[in-house]
């Protein structure tokens, strides 16, 4: 393109220059966040990108390493902020697996109300931003006035709205405000409701399938062949869920379904988020009824040292399957923390979901990955 | 590869250096240095692995209910494509590194593999020293692209015929290799913050 600016070139070689580099972002409002893609066009057609990430780099897994077990739990809400209740959750529970203890009954349920609450919290800031960036503005209103009522609930639960470190390993610190239960059965009365409405405006929209559908296709064999997890897993077909194929604090015990798509296109990504956040609602009305009493925090010494050894440990966050990969030498430190962050990998499919589309559709499809850059970087 | 260490950039503050871990107030009594307790790992698969791989395969353990093996570092891209084209291992977890500076092996290269129909998870450890090349897993898993990438940010570990061997997360012409524990916290590539930042201290 630098030829055009050139007067003394022949009109000819302008026209005859078929391919485009456009550089979309760090600060472009539709990559939620800083994520920098390089397209490469052939008019509106894209050839190919390249993501440029590390931007919000802190270097968590460093910084692990120089904390105290503890010490280190309230980091990992800043890695998936918009889910930071299911980032402390796979910590401790891969803390509490090298310690080989297991969180006390009455602390597992309250985990699975305030995981499943964040999990809707996740979907409704997905729903939100994901219609704004194609066009749909009124959605986001909507998404944000619901997500503040489980915002409140956390904010009463913990003090904190957004990075809560509402779980301790081994179980969990405060016990639940009064009134919790009730809090929590009006959330689950008033939201099914609000999901209709959303789906009144978006699902039967013939603008909004338009860009939807056949946009951004994967599948099942791709997902599995990029590490694809969650949602997006699912939309393809495949019917996996951690909670259901390992269940952690007591998933079991729930009676839930989990949604599948046969597609693997944008619009059954949409369709399997929306329905989660019913299922979601499911769990929680079950974990609310059946709260036991007890202690909620286990048996944890002062001070945090796992024997010597090593641990995987996942769980089905609300974008897919985040791991935590630790290592104890048997000190007060980590040895070692890795992430293994579901948006990081899902990213990685970006360029096989937009090879081929139309530049419009990159921000469909950056939508409908759902990432967090937060937790793309760490 | 070697130029991590550079002299002039990068300051280690604390004399504890290493990064080995840092007590705080009260030091814990000397222990021996324990191992991980784990116990072999008996299972049709870990019998197959080991017919096929034979030498390549050392011991097959479990610990906390968790299995792993260890191989030659050789072995590890042989043994993705085997678990995955034999035993349905069709999807790649997760790659990393650990890195024990005063082993002669330094690094632990971490292959965590899952299996859908089996509904089952496997870590295969390798132990590479300070240099060596580990094959690329890109050829059996295209998700091994990003991971190796990230493990050669942080570590310093090349993998060879890689399509794309690059920075991922650091910027490209940062010096040093972060999750290496002789990088200290609070260590950074001088040049690159003054150069690129205007700032004489990004501390």
């Amino acid at each position: 393109m630098k030829a055009a600016s050139d007067a003394s070139m022949p009109d000819s070689t302008f026209l005859d220059s078929t391919e485009l580099v456009l550089n979309m972002g760090p600060q472009h409002p539709s990559t939620h966040g800083v994520l920098r893609v390089i397209l490469k066009l052939d008019g509106e057609k894209i050839l190919g990108t390249d993501c440029v990430i590390g931007y919000l780099h802190r270097g968590v897994e460093k910084i692990a390493e120089n904390r105290t077990w503890a010490q280190f739990n309230p980091y990992v809400d800043r890695m998936d902020y918009v889910a930071s209740v299911s980032n402390g959750l796979g910590y401790c529970l891969a803390v509490e697996k090298l310690l080989n203890i297991e969180a006390p009954p009455r602390a597992q349920v309250v985990r699975v109300i305030l995981t499943e609450l964040n999990r809707i919290a996740s979907h409704l800031v997905w729903l939100g931003t994901h219609a704004l960036d194609i066009g749909a503005i009124t959605p986001v209103f909507y998404c944000f006035r619901e997500r503040e009522e489980t915002l409140n609930i956390f904010e009463k639960y913990c003090g904190a709205r957004l990075t809560t470190h509402a779980f301790r390993i081994g179980g969990l610190q405060y016990q639940t405000y009064d009134g919790f239960e009730q809090d929590v059965k009006a959330f689950c009365d008033m939201f099914p409701p609000k999901v209709d409405e959303y789906e009144e405006l978006l699902t039967g929209n013939r603008i909004w399938k338009g860009r939807l559908t056949n946009v951004g296709v994967l599948t099942a064999d791709e997902c599995k062949e990029y590490g694809v997890t969650g949602p997006m897993l699912r939309a393809a077909g495949v019917k996996w869920d951690l909670r259901k194929a390992q269940p952690y604090s007591g998933y079991e015990k729930y009676d839930f379904e989990i949604p599948t798509r046969q597609n693997g296109d944008t619009f059954d990504r949409y369709v399997v988020r929306m329905q989660e956040m019913r299922q979601a609602v499911r769990i929680i009305r079950q974990a609310v009824e059946s709260i036991p009493e007890g202690p909620i925090m286990g048996k944890v010494p002062k001070v945090i040292k796992p024997p010597v050894g090593e641990a995987y440990v996942s769980i089905e966050a609300p974008k897919g399957e985040l791991g935590y990969y630790v290592v104890s030498d048997g000190g007060v430190q980590p040895y070692r923390v890795r992430v293994r962050p579901p948006s990081f990998v899902n990213l990685q499919a970006l360029d096989r979901m937009v090879r081929g589309g139309l530049v419009a559709d990159i921000v469909a499809v950056i939508g409908t990955l759902d990432i967090v850059l937060g937790e793309v970087d760490r | 590869m070697a130029d991590e260490q550079k002299p002039g950039g990068s300051e280690a503050p604390l004399p504890a250096g290493g990064g080995a871990a840092k007590q705080p107030a009260k030091p814990s009594p000397p222990k021996p240095p324990a191992t991980m307790a784990a116990t072999p790992w008996e299972s049709d698969l870990a019998r197959e692995l080991k017919e096929r791989f034979g030498g390549q395969i050392g011991e097959t353990s479990t610990y906390l209910g968790q299995n792993f093996i260890a191989a030659k570092p050789e072995a590890a891209v042989p043994i993705l494509e085997y678990l995955k084209l034999e035993a349905d291992f069709d999807y790649l977890v997760d790659i990393t590194a650990v890195d024990w500076p005063k082993r002669p092996e330094r690094f632990d290269l971490v292959y965590i593999v899952y299996s859908f129909p089996r509904n089952e998870r496997v870590r295969i450890k390798v132990q590479i020293p300070d240099g060596y090349k580990p094959a690329t897993a890109v050829g059996v898993h295209l998700t091994a692209n990003w991971l190796e990438r990230e493990v050669f940010d942080m570590f310093g570990i090349e993998f060879a015929g890689h399509p794309d061997m690059r920075r991922i997360l650091m910027p490209e012409d940062w010096q040093g290799y972060p999750l290496r524990k002789d990088y200290s916290i609070l260590r950074q590539d001088q040049r690159w913050v003054q150069e690129n930042l205007g700032i004489e201290s990004g501390q």
